[in-house]
């Protein structure tokens, strides 16, 4: 190196491979102190969960909603709360919940009565209707057909009494997903992003942007060839065979999947992570062709909601929405919703065979 | 939709908006985005707001939103940007649309991975956000559907003085792109009776052990750990882990006798029954006469449900382990995959113990690495070359508990049989000698 370019060029910093941070240095002390040596818990009331250890210790945590995305204001304003009304600790669940943790009952009413007075909900607790499992969308993502954020905000105003109530058979996990990755994941109920038109290349980006041999390899139909138009090397698309998934515009962007008219929404329905009861199971869906239509997406709103009071009225304790649907099958899933079926509900991919009724077991 | 009752405290509310503009832009209309302010859940439209009072990158930020709401369409494009020694977690995004949203022309997002359990202190969500009020954009998402802190929208250029920052104080990237990336674990021991084994520690010996494979992206893609204390599994780790450990337990359920007859005294005899004894996946319970609950154990699979119905008078065994399920994942590229049982339990004490998940990890990493096409996650490499070959590759016997049922098609050679039918005669003898 020259010398002289040595001495100019700034030095710099090396990170420090630390990795994942240990969970017990922010932890709330009775957490720490009983640590594998809880007893049993139960709900004094919704969004509010009481776990007493062996010990005899006892800790109240209350569970509140947010938007998820946070900055400095809503955090000083709720961190302020919890240091007055709290005692400084506090932990997120995997729905964006927050959960405050405190030593006495007799705080729980005023951490409570402090939070709502900020404006945030308290629930999610028990058989409710928790946040809705978030994803980016059109704020931060670069392949989003729709926005996340706002799905998520339109439909927790329309399900918030649900969210501060327990009144569900059981509890209920809502998920949106902005494309058909479905990073939402499973849900008892999920909305996500459905395709309906092929990709539209630009066949002048192709060949400076995309490795043409993994886009290839990245359709799940092998719909996807090389080829050369107007004189470039580029890609071409079998429209026939597409089954318009997508999964060709993240490797190549001139491949535009998403079309402000023919980007839709379908609905899912359930999906559960659980092993308690039944094994786990993956959403079915149960409605498609739904209008992409911010900023409160009215349509969808309405089939997650007649879904919703459907089950309330119509499952028994404990079923979450898939036990309900196996147990009164997906005729009447279909007859009670008046959701219509079609052609595109029965599967034609992989295994495909395993999900068509082989006996006569039926219901008149 | 139910409305909001008006602020006690306005200037203490999820809906406040500051009256001083410090940002020197001019906002943009969004008449769409303000259809969000109202209603009863926080707006994040609100929050957007009050960033943008504060600074112009958010004024373009909310400009390109509701350009994107008008339009229907997203104007995000990703690159390449990382901190100095990382190659990953980092998500670049350049503006399409900068000509019209110059201040937001780049906007990425910093993945951060947070303590295992998600716990904070006040004190450091407070530091966390001093730390990207001062580098970037002001937004946090907590968390990122991986598990991450999503700290979204700064230039090239401070990303790596954000990153300086919190690495100081005990803060590392998580992963992006082809690498093992950022891990979960339920709040487990830290707080609830079911847990069976001390999922942070399996969390950070996990996760920690592979720190340069998540830095340093060069998998053949993504490789996802999640860590859940009991069957209920609330960290999804069956449908959305490569890698889930799932604590269990082998011994009977723990049993108050005199907390079931309270249950059934409160609840009813019907309740009971129709609600706890009836659920039961394997017909393993039954309501005794003086109303105390008779467990076959031997055939309770652990699904948790009576456990979770009947929280004091029921709790998992003393006989505590995990359970290892490998390859779940959602649909791309051919179709959606659960994790399959890889091992049916194992003791989860001792630092042997802990040595030896860390080792069949290993394993099953560097055959993926090996064997795995470009862009196939785990659980899909199994699917195409059969979990027999899997096994096979990192090392562990065949157990029934892998399935559930044998093979129904007779399209198989089995030249092989006598060997391997004494291999499980062998195995099984040291169990019955």
């Amino acid at each position: 190196m020259d010398q002289t370019q040595a001495v100019t060029k700034k030095k710099m910093r090396q990170p420090i491979e630390s990795g994942c941070p240990d969970g017990m240095q922010y932890m709330h002390p009775l957490m720490l102190k009983n640590f594998g040596n809880w007893k049993y818990h139960d709900r004094p009331r919704p969004g509010v969960l009481h776990h007493v250890a062996h010990s005899g210790d006892e800790i109240w945590t209350v569970r509140l909603g947010t938007q998820r995305q946070l900055g400095p204001y809503e955090i000083n304003l709720l961190c302020d709360i919890i240091d007055k009304y709290g005692e400084g600790y506090v932990r997120f669940t995997i729905r964006s919940n927050m959960e405050v943790m405190v030593s006495k009952w007799e705080k729980v009413a005023p951490l409570i009565k402090a939070i709502e007075a900020a404006g945030y909900p308290v629930g999610g607790t028990g058989n409710s209707v928790t946040m809705i499992s978030h994803t980016q969308g059109w704020l931060h993502c670069d392949i989003p057909g729709t926005d996340a954020s706002g799905v998520v905000k339109a439909l927790m105003d329309e399900l918030h009494t649900e969210f501060v109530r327990e009144e569900m058979p059981n509890r209920v996990h809502i998920t949106t997903s902005c494309c058909q990755i479905n990073c939402g994941g499973q849900g008892d109920i999920a909305i996500n992003v459905q395709y309906t038109k092929p990709p539209k290349i630009n066949h002048d980006l192709v060949a400076n942007v995309c490795e043409r041999p993994s886009v290839v390899a990245r359709c799940p139909v092998a719909a996807i060839r090389p080829a050369i138009v107007n004189g470039k090397p580029s890609l071409e698309v079998d429209e026939k065979k597409c089954i318009c998934c997508g999964a060709c515009y993240p490797p190549c962007p001139p491949m535009q999947i998403n079309d402000a008219d023919h980007s839709k929404l379908a609905i899912w329905v359930g999906g559960k992570n659980s092993n308690a009861r039944s094994k786990p199971m993956f959403h079915k869906l149960v409605a498609a062709g739904i209008p992409n239509n911010p900023p409160r997406w009215p349509e969808a709103a309405a089939i997650v909601k007649k879904i919703l009071a459907v089950y309330k009225q119509d499952a028994r304790d404990w079923e979450r929405v898939g036990d309900w649907v196996e147990r009164i099958g997906w005729p009447r899933f279909f007859e009670l919703t008046g959701l219509p079926f079609t052609k595109f509900h029965i599967d034609n991919w992989r295994g495909a065979r395993n999900s068509l009724n082989a006996s006569t077991h039926i219901r008149f | 939709m139910s409305e909001r009752p008006k602020p006690v405290d306005p200037e203490r509310h999820s809906s406040y908006l500051p009256r001083e503009k410090k940002s020197t832009k001019p906002f943009h209309q969004t008449p769409m985005l303000d259809q969000l302010v109202d209603g009863p859940w926080p707006s994040f439209v609100t929050g957007l707001k009050r960033l943008a009072h504060g600074n112009n990158m958010m004024v373009d930020v909310l400009g390109q939103l509701e350009h994107s709401y008008k339009t229907r369409l997203g104007y995000w494009k990703g690159g390449t940007v990382s901190v100095f020694g990382y190659g990953g977690g980092i998500i670049p995004r350049f503006s399409e649309v900068a000509a019209m949203f110059p201040e937001s022309k780049e906007f990425h997002t910093l993945r951060v991975q947070p303590p295992a359990g998600n716990h904070y202190t006040t004190k450091m969500l407070r530091q966390l956000s001093n730390s990207w009020n001062k580098w970037g954009s002001g937004l946090i998402a907590f968390h990122g559907q991986t598990g991450n802190i999503m700290f979204i929208g700064s230039t090239s250029e401070n990303t790596q003085h954000f990153f300086d920052e919190i690495n100081e104080y005990g803060f590392d990237l998580g992963g992006a792109g082809p690498c093992v990336r950022t891990a979960m674990s339920c709040v487990g021991a830290a707080r609830c009776e079911q847990s069976n084994c001390n999922e942070m520690k399996v969390h950070r010996t996990l996760v920690n052990n592979f720190i340069d494979d998540m830095h340093r992206p060069a998998l053949p893609y993504k490789f996802k750990f999640k860590v859940s204390g009991c069957p209920n599994d609330c960290m999804n780790s069956i449908q959305r882990a490569d890698f889930a450990v799932i604590g269990t337990w082998r011994d009977d359920i723990q049993v108050d006798q005199a907390e079931v007859k309270a249950y059934v005294g409160s609840h009813g005899r019907k309740y009971t029954i129709d609600n706890v004894v009836a659920r039961c996946p394997t017909k393993a319970l039954s309501l005794n006469d003086d109303d105390t609950l008779a467990i076959d154990n031997r055939n309770c699979v652990r699904c948790m449900h009576c456990i979770n119905v009947m929280t004091k008078a029921l709790s998992p065994g003393k006989d505590k382990g995990i359970t290892l399920l490998i390859g779940g994942k959602r649909t791309l590229k051919i179709g959606d995959t659960m994790g399959t049982v890889i091992v049916p339990f194992m003791k989860l004490d001792t630092d042997e113990d802990y040595e030896k998940l860390r080792e069949i990890a290993a394993n099953v990493i560097d055959f993926w690495a090996e064997n795995g096409l470009e862009h196939e996650r785990c659980g899909e490499m199994i699917e195409r070359i059969g979990l027999v070959n899997f096994l096979e590759g990192i090392g562990i016997d065949v157990d029934p508990h892998m399935i559930s049922h044998p093979r129904t098609s007779s399209y198989v050679r089995m030249d092989e049989w006598d060997q391997e039918a004494e291999k499980w005669m062998q195995r099984k003898q040291p169990a019955t000698a």
